[in-house]
Order: C-alpha cells, then structure tokens, then sequence
C-alpha cells in the first residue's frame, strides 16, 4: 500500500540489536537475574541447601550418624570424624544438619505450595469480579489474619496434635491470607488496562482473558512472595520445633536442635552456633532469590 | 547588580546506570535576566529537566553528575555550593514545579500545612500567627479561598493542586521559578487559568521565570526570550520575535513548527519530522539532528556546528555558520 | 439514502457511586456516514471516552438504543455481539498500557485472529501480522520485540494494527496522540488520516485538543458533563461557536502566533461541576458569563441553528 508512513528510523544508522528471532521471556528474566550479583550468590546457597536436602543420604547415613544415640561420643568438638562435632547425645551435628536441610525445605516447600493454590483460588476469585464476592471473601481472609500467625499455628497443633502433617496444615492456614491477598492485589492492578479492554473489544472470553493475558502479568509478585514466603516458613517451623511443637524428637529439625542445644551453649556453642548459622543461611539465600526475582521480573521498578 | 540573574555555562550532565552511560545534557549555555521568563521548548528527552534539576542541584543521587560547566545563579556559584548552602536556596531564592500535580503533594498533610512549611525553613524567626497570614495571603493570591487551608490533596482538582504548588513555590519570593511542564497534565481551559496566575504573580513579584514546555502557543503567549533543546544541546535561541517572526531557523524548529495543528491554518497534511531523538547513550560527534535532517550536509555528521548569532538570535547549524563565513570573505576582500 | 453507519438514541449511561448516580453520558444523539469522521472534543469528566466504549459495548448502556447500519445491537447475545466486534474496533490513549507486557508485537497483533478465527493456519496468520506491520509502517524487525522495546509512537502503530487486523469499518479512537511527543504526534495523525482515506474507514475521533480535531474531522461534536452542548462542521464550529462553553475552550486553546500574545483572555472561571445527580437547568450555567433565570429551570435541548450547526443554549431557543 503506501508508502508514505514508512518507519524511517534508524535510518543511515544499523542497529545492533536484532528481534527478528523469537526470544523467549523467561530466557530475559534469567539473563536480567544472572546480572544481579547478591541474587546470584543467593541462588548459589540456596542450590548447596538443594543437594544436601537431596542427597542427605548419601552425605551421611540417616539413621547411624543423626539419630543413634552414642554416649561415648558426646560432646566432642570438631574434628575430622565430625566435621561439626557432636551434640549431648553423641549424634554427629554435620549429619543433623544436612538432613535438617532436608527437612525444613520439604516442610517450607509443601506449606508455600498448599497456601499458594489455595490462596490463589480465593484471590483470583476476589480480584476479577470484585463486588460481593471479593467483600466476603477478604472480610474472611481479614478474620485468620488478625490471628498471629505464631498464636494460630500453636492453636491447631494442639488441638490437632503434633507431627509434621499438622505442623503443615497449621503451617498453610496461617499463610492462606497473605497469598490471597497478593494475588488479588495483582490481579487488580492488571483487571483494568487497557489491553484487557482490548482483549474484550474483540470478544475474548473470560477464561482467556485469565490465563494469556492476567495470570502471566500477575505472575511476578506471586513468585517472589512464594519464595519470600518459604524463607518465613523455615523460620517459623524452627520457631516452632524450638518451643517443642511440630516436629517430634528425635527428628533433626534446626529449630529442636537449637533448643536442645541451649543448655550446653556455654562451653559447647558448636551445638547452637552451626544450627542457627544454617537457619540465617536458608533465609537470606531465599530473600536474596526474591529480592532478585522481583528486580528481574519488573525491570522497571528498578529505574 | 548585574541584570543576569541565572547563567549556565558549558553544562554536561550524564546518568549512570546500571546498563549504560547516558549524556543527557551536553554543552548547554543559556542566560536569564531578572524578570524575564525564558522558554525552553523541546521533546521528551531533549534535557530539559535535566537542566533544571541541575539548577537545583536535585539531580537522582548517585546516578545523575554534572561533568563539566558552572551554573550561578545571583553571583552564587551553584555547581560548587555544598549540600547545605543549596538546602538555604532551595525554595527561597530558586523553587521548581513540577508537571504532575497529584504527585506534587504530601496526601497526609493538610495544603495549609505544606504552604507554612516551606515559611518556616526559611524563615524560623516568624511567629505563628505571622505565619498563619502569610498562608492565607497566598492562598488568596493563587485564587483559592483561605478556608479551605485545612482540606487535604485530594479534596482539590488537579487545577487547583498546581494552585498550592504554585503557592508553595512563591512563598518566600524567589528570585528564580523553574516551571517543569506545570501545565501539561491540566485541561486546556484550567491551563488558561494557572498560567494566567503565574504570569499575574511573576509580575508582582519580578520574579524570573524558566517555563519548561513542548507547547509552542504557551510559549508565544508567556515567554521573553526562547530556547530550543534538542538531544542535550540547545540549537537555537533568541527573543519570541525572533523564533516566530524571524525567518532564519534550525532545521528541527521548522520540524517543530510544522508538526503542530495550527488553528488558524488549513493544511492537508502536517509535516511531521522523520524518525526520533538520537540514542543518549552515544555521544554525537556531529549535530545530533543529522539523521532527522531534511538539510543535512556531510559535515553535519563530523563537526559540531558552531553557535552562530545574528543579534540576539542564536542558530546552531552548519547551514547559517557558512553564511558567516562567506560575510567575512567578502569583507576582507572588499578591503 | 442509506442508514448511516453508527446511531445513538438518547443514549445513557450512569454508573452507580455512594453518593448517587454519576450521569457519565446522558441523552447523547448522534450519526456517523459511513467513511466520515466524527470529532468529540471535551475535557475530563465530559463523558467522552465512556461515550465511545458504550457505543462498543464495553461497558453497558443504562439507556437509549445504539446501532449497527441501521440496526439495533443494544440487545444482541454474546455470540452475535461477537460477529459485530469484527466490524467496530478501538485504539487506546495510552501506549504503555494498552498493550500486553508479556506478548510480543507480533501476537500482540495475532491475537484478534486467533480469537475470533477470521484466519486459520499458522502461516497465514503470519503473513497477515506482516502486511498489518507494513500497513502501519512498522518495520518488520520488530515482530519479536516486546512493547517496553518500543516507544511511544511505535506502540501506538502496534495499537493501530492491532485495530485494523481484522478489517472492520467503525472504529473508535481514544485519545490516540494525546500520550506522544509532537513530532510523533504528526507522524501517527497523518498515518491515521491515511488509513481512513485509503481504506474508507469510519471514525469516532475523541480528543480534548481542539486543533488536531478540527485536522482530522468530517463533523465536531462538544460535550459537556455528559451532554452534547454544540456540534457543526469544523469551519463553522471555529468561526462562528455559539455556546460559551465552545467559546471559552477556543479562547483558552494558547496558539503559536505573536499576534495573540496579548490579547484580551476572556478566561473561564470556575471548575467543572460534580455529574453525580446534577440539579435540572443547564449545567454550564454556574460558569456562564451569559447565565440567565431560564438557563436554571431546565437543560436547555439541542436545536438547530443553521447549516447543519446544533447548539443547546436557551439563547437560542
């Protein structure tokens, strides 16, 4: 047709930069995260938690080096047989700890996932069509969330019992409200652009509209509240084995074994010192994560 | 007293980012007298708020750096007065607005109490009551009733936001206003309104005035003198009557003038100018306006073009520096 | 002679806020021709931009009747409201919101067709996301790029396609240059001039600047809290305006001529007034520097006054 409009810009001048392939969002977000370098170091410790929860077996035998008891052992300090030396028990901390990674991932993890899918039903449910539906259902979310999480989760343990299927269930109910809220805040900012209207203007069905152009908008603050929020988890689960609720002895959870460990803290610190080093750990490695997730799903937050 | 009220000579002004170096201001000099208000007219990223933001000295911390050249404003050395000295100037001698009025203001704070803080800083030996009046004053002054002094932000319109921004930017007389836009997020009939306000208040006050904006009708009707901003360099300057009336003018403001819907012309198609702004992150070795112009000549690409005057008008083109040239050849000859 | 191709009928629209019903359009006639342009000029709060997306139905009429050549589509189901969105189309003011962050430009364009299934294939479709960008005078380079990549003004072409692709003949423009720089301003103007004349386009083009509308229409409507306060061909509209309203916002516009510098400004006092249960009686009245007794009593209907030059004013009742 005409020519008249022809985009003549960069003209004379070449430009470098070339979008005539298809480049992937998701291979953007790596590259915009792998530039962050406290996000990447982030990522580096959580990975090191990853394989010891992993290979925690391989690394040192569950039942030999963190749950039989051996007096004679007791109290050693470090050394080349144990690494991190011995609790009062005689059970190897290094292997207590490693398997504790294994642990408080698979707790924090299997929490963040419950409360995310349900919490997500919820706040999409109240974020896209508002009106009465969003008013019950945050009045409701509203009510768990003047609990202290801490107070609620004590709560249904004791009614419930302790075991680490109850401390998870305790776990998620606490964080269903926050993760309502996030996504139905998300789903909020995104419900009234314009290219939304513009999916209507030509006759996009509801459902569409959710999953291609609300969900993958709305995505970003989901993911870095979910890894912003295991980081709280773990912490919460040590709070709670630390008090005596949750996990059963002799379980090696980092929360019990600092609590175990208090009363030997003065001339034996290695008992609560490696603990609570590998708690700090987890949780700065996961807001770390975070922290560089959100920088590198908006790019423009950060300018 | 010198006439000259503000002079920036030479400015550079670069952002670093992470991902690039941007030269966002590269070789400004522009003058303001006492009581005159200098337009200064370009698109966005041209600098124009680069520019003031120097003038305050409110440029991003840490990202933004004047690189080179001074700025004095009323004999003060300003690119090299410490952070105190320039919290003293600031909203006392120079105060700024800035376009977006929603944003201007503190929405937990009553208006009231804004207009006073600014009274105070300055002016810690007030009494109360001495600064109540002045509130009221000034809200008079802006067209607003007094009584509303104790409403909060988002009980007023955006009209009469930029109201008590304006108030707030003239309570303590300045000698120098820096306008960012003030009136481009208003609808046209309240824009009437405030520029009227602060041409009657500039008056009053012989206040001087840098009127930031890409609307060429506000700068007819509120400015002296003309400046025109294109990618960090100003390439032409001179009074209203020589940028409307003259017919001698950089090529990019023949684009300007020519992209507008004039009202009172009937023109097929307007004639608009090709492509965009340069990309910041490189520095020009030529004119900046080589690829968008309809006259460029090889050496536009190379050399920078030297800024030619011709009374009070200032044209930064190739194309009038040979006119120069070719005067003084046959001056010489002739002799 | 043919039905033209966009009516409205005393059409309303009234949203539903604590403090009452907000009267966001109200009693609005109006006709486009086919291949004409309509200007609507007002400044916020007028009621404008709702005007044009209840004429397309995204968000419903409270009142009156809107048609389709003709015909009524007030009532049509979802399945024939449908078939009609291929023929009435929308191209948004701002071009950072109006297009997905997370899709490309070339499914930004594609996603229309695959919506409405006007194309089918994979190649097909590609090529006409192609002739779209060419249309527009996008270079091709961009198709994978992602809207941030983009400026203002490209965005604003990817918003153009994405109108165009599926060949309708009325659409409704929002504001579309109000959001860019000058310069891009008259590129994206002339392109849309272009596509009109060159594609016998029909447009509703809204606008609160009164010099690019009077470029691009056919016919101008002004409107006001909500009603239509004047409407005529744009020479007769801008030399012989007749409501004060329209006179103030010629008065008001600042025009790039020394010769205005300084002339006597009749600037209009006063701020708009609140459209939530406006009291009966003209609503321009209480910034009027023409008010009158009657002008309280009752709003005043729109009459014609010569050539094809409606006003609604009791001076010219």
């Amino acid at each position: 047709m005409t020519t008249k409009n022809v985009d003549k810009t960069g003209v004379g001048k070449p430009d470098s930069r070339d979008y005539t392939k298809k480049r992937s969002q998701l291979k953007l977000i790596m590259y915009r995260f792998s530039k962050n370098r406290l996000a990447v170091l982030g990522l580096c410790i959580l990975c090191v938690l990853a394989l010891c929860a992993i290979f925690a077996d391989v690394i040192a035998d569950y039942q030999t080096m963190a749950i039989k008891q051996n007096i004679m052992n007791k109290l050693q300090p470090p050394s080349a047989e144990h690494w991190l030396g011995t609790d009062q028990y005689g059970r190897d901390i290094f292997a207590r700890i490693i398997h504790g990674a294994r642990i408080s991932l698979t707790m924090g993890i299997g929490t963040v996932l419950t409360s995310l899918t349900i919490g997500s039903i919820f706040g999409a449910l109240a974020g896209y069509y508002g009106g009465k539906v969003d008013n019950i259902i945050m009045r409701i979310m509203d009510v768990f969330l003047a609990i202290p999480n801490m107070l609620m989760a004590v709560t249904i343990v004791g009614a419930l019992g302790g075991g680490l299927v109850n401390l998870l269930i305790a776990m998620s109910i606490s964080s269903i409200p926050r993760f309502s809220r996030v996504i139905r805040s998300s789903i909020l900012s995104v419900r009234d652009m314009d290219y939304i209207e513009a999916a209507r203007a030509c006759g996009t069905k509801d459902s569409r509209i959710i999953y291609k152009h609300v969900l993958p908008n709305a995505i970003g603050p989901i993911i870095v509240n979910a890894t912003l929020s295991l980081a709280n988890t773990i912490l919460s689960i040590s709070g709670m084995s630390f008090i005596g609720l949750g996990i059963e002895k002799p379980m090696p959870e980092w929360g019990s074994m600092l609590s175990e460990g208090r009363a030997q803290m003065r001339y034996h610190p290695n008992l609560v010192i490696f603990p609570g080093i590998a708690i700090a750990l987890a949780v700065l490695g996961l807001n770390l994560v975070g922290d560089g997730l959100r920088d590198a799903l908006d790019p423009k937050l950060k300018n | 007293m010198s006439d000259v009220l503000l002079s920036i000579e030479n400015l550079h002004v670069t952002y670093r980012t992470d991902e690039a170096l941007v030269y966002a201001v590269n070789g400004v000099n522009l003058n303001i007298m006492r009581g005159e208000t200098l337009g200064l007219v370009g698109e966005t990223g041209a600098g124009k708020t680069t520019t003031a933001l120097s003038v305050m000295r409110l440029l991003p911390d840490k990202i933004g750096k004047i690189e080179q050249g001074k700025i004095y404003l009323d004999g003060l050395d300003i690119t090299a007065a410490t952070e105190a000295d320039m919290r003293a100037i600031r909203g006392n001698i120079v105060s700024m607005i800035f376009q977006d009025p929603m944003s201007s203001l503190n929405p937990v704070l009553r208006v009231g109490e804004q207009i006073a803080e600014v009274l105070r800083i300055h002016n810690d030996k007030l009494s109360k009551s001495e600064v109540d009046r002045r509130v009221d004053e000034l809200m008079e002054m802006v067209g607003l009733p007094k009584e509303r002094k104790v409403e909060y932000p988002h009980q007023f319109s955006g009209g009469m936001k930029q109201r008590v921004v304006i108030a707030i930017a003239l309570a303590c007389e300045p000698k120098l206003l820096l306008a960012d836009e003030p009136t481009t997020a208003l609808d046209v009939t309240i824009q009437a309104q405030v520029l009227a306000i602060i041409r009657e208040l500039k008056e009053m006050l012989n206040t001087s005035m840098l009127l930031i904006t890409h609307d060429l009708g506000i700068v007819a009707e509120n400015c002296d003198r003309v400046a025109v901003m294109y990618a960090g360099e100003i390439v032409e300057m001179g009074t209203v009557e020589d940028i409307f009336e003259e017919k001698d003018h950089h090529p990019y403001t023949v684009g300007l003038f020519g992209s507008i819907p004039d009202l009172d012309k009937n023109i097929d198609r307007l004639t608009p100018i090709e492509g965009m702004m340069p990309d910041p992150t490189v520095l020009q070795a030529g004119c900046p306006f080589y690829d968008r112009c309809p006259q460029r000549m090889d050496i536009c690409n190379t050399e920078k073009p030297a800024e030619v005057m011709k009374g009070t008008h200032m044209i930064k083109c190739h194309l009038f520096s040979n006119v120069e040239k070719a005067a003084n050849v046959e001056k010489v000859g002739e002799v | 002679m043919s039905a033209p191709l966009i009516e409205t009928r005393k059409l309303v629209k009234y949203f539903t806020t604590p403090r009452g019903a907000l009267h966001a359009v109200d009693k609005v006639d109006l006709k486009i021709e086919r291949g004409q342009v309509l200007g609507v000029v007002g400044e916020s709060g007028c009621g404008k931009s709702t005007l044009g997306r209840t004429i397309l139905r995204l968000t419903e009429p409270t009142g009156g009747d809107i048609l389709y050549d003709g015909v009524s589509y007030l009532k049509y189901s979802e399945k024939e409201m449908n078939e009609l969105r291929k023929k009435i189309q929308i191209i948004f003011q701002d071009p950072y919101s109006s297009l997905n962050p997370r899709m490309t430009i070339g499914q930004i364009i594609a996603e229309p067709i695959k919506v409405c299934k006007t194309i089918t294939g994979k190649k097909a479709i590609d090529e006409k996301v192609l002739e779209m960008m060419d249309l527009v005078g996008l270079s091709r380079r961009w198709i994978n790029a992602y809207p941030h990549e983009l400026d203002g003004g490209r965005r604003q072409r990817v918003g153009i396609a994405r109108a165009l692709v599926l060949e309708p003949s009325f659409i409704v423009c929002d504001e579309p240059v109000s959001a860019l720089d000058v310069s891009i301003q008259a590129q994206i103007l002339n392109l849309m001039m272009d596509l009109q004349r060159d594609m016998g386009l029909t447009y509703m083009f809204i606008t609160h600047d009164l010099s690019v509308v009077k470029h691009i229409s056919n016919y101008i409507m002004v409107m006001y809290l909500g009603q239509c306060v004047e409407s005529a061909a744009p020479e007769e509209l801008f030399k012989n305006p007749l409501h004060a309203y329209t006179v103030a916002l010629l008065n008001a516009i600042p025009r790039p001529n020394l010769s205005f510098r300084n002339r006597e400004r009749k600037i209009i006092k006063g701020e708009v007034t609140n459209p939530i249960n406006p009291k009966p009686g003209c609503r321009f009245a209480s910034r009027c520097p023409r008010v009158s007794d009657k002008c309280l009593q009752q709003d005043p209907p729109l009459k014609e006054v010569g050539q094809n030059h409606m006003v609604a004013c009791t001076l010219y009742e």
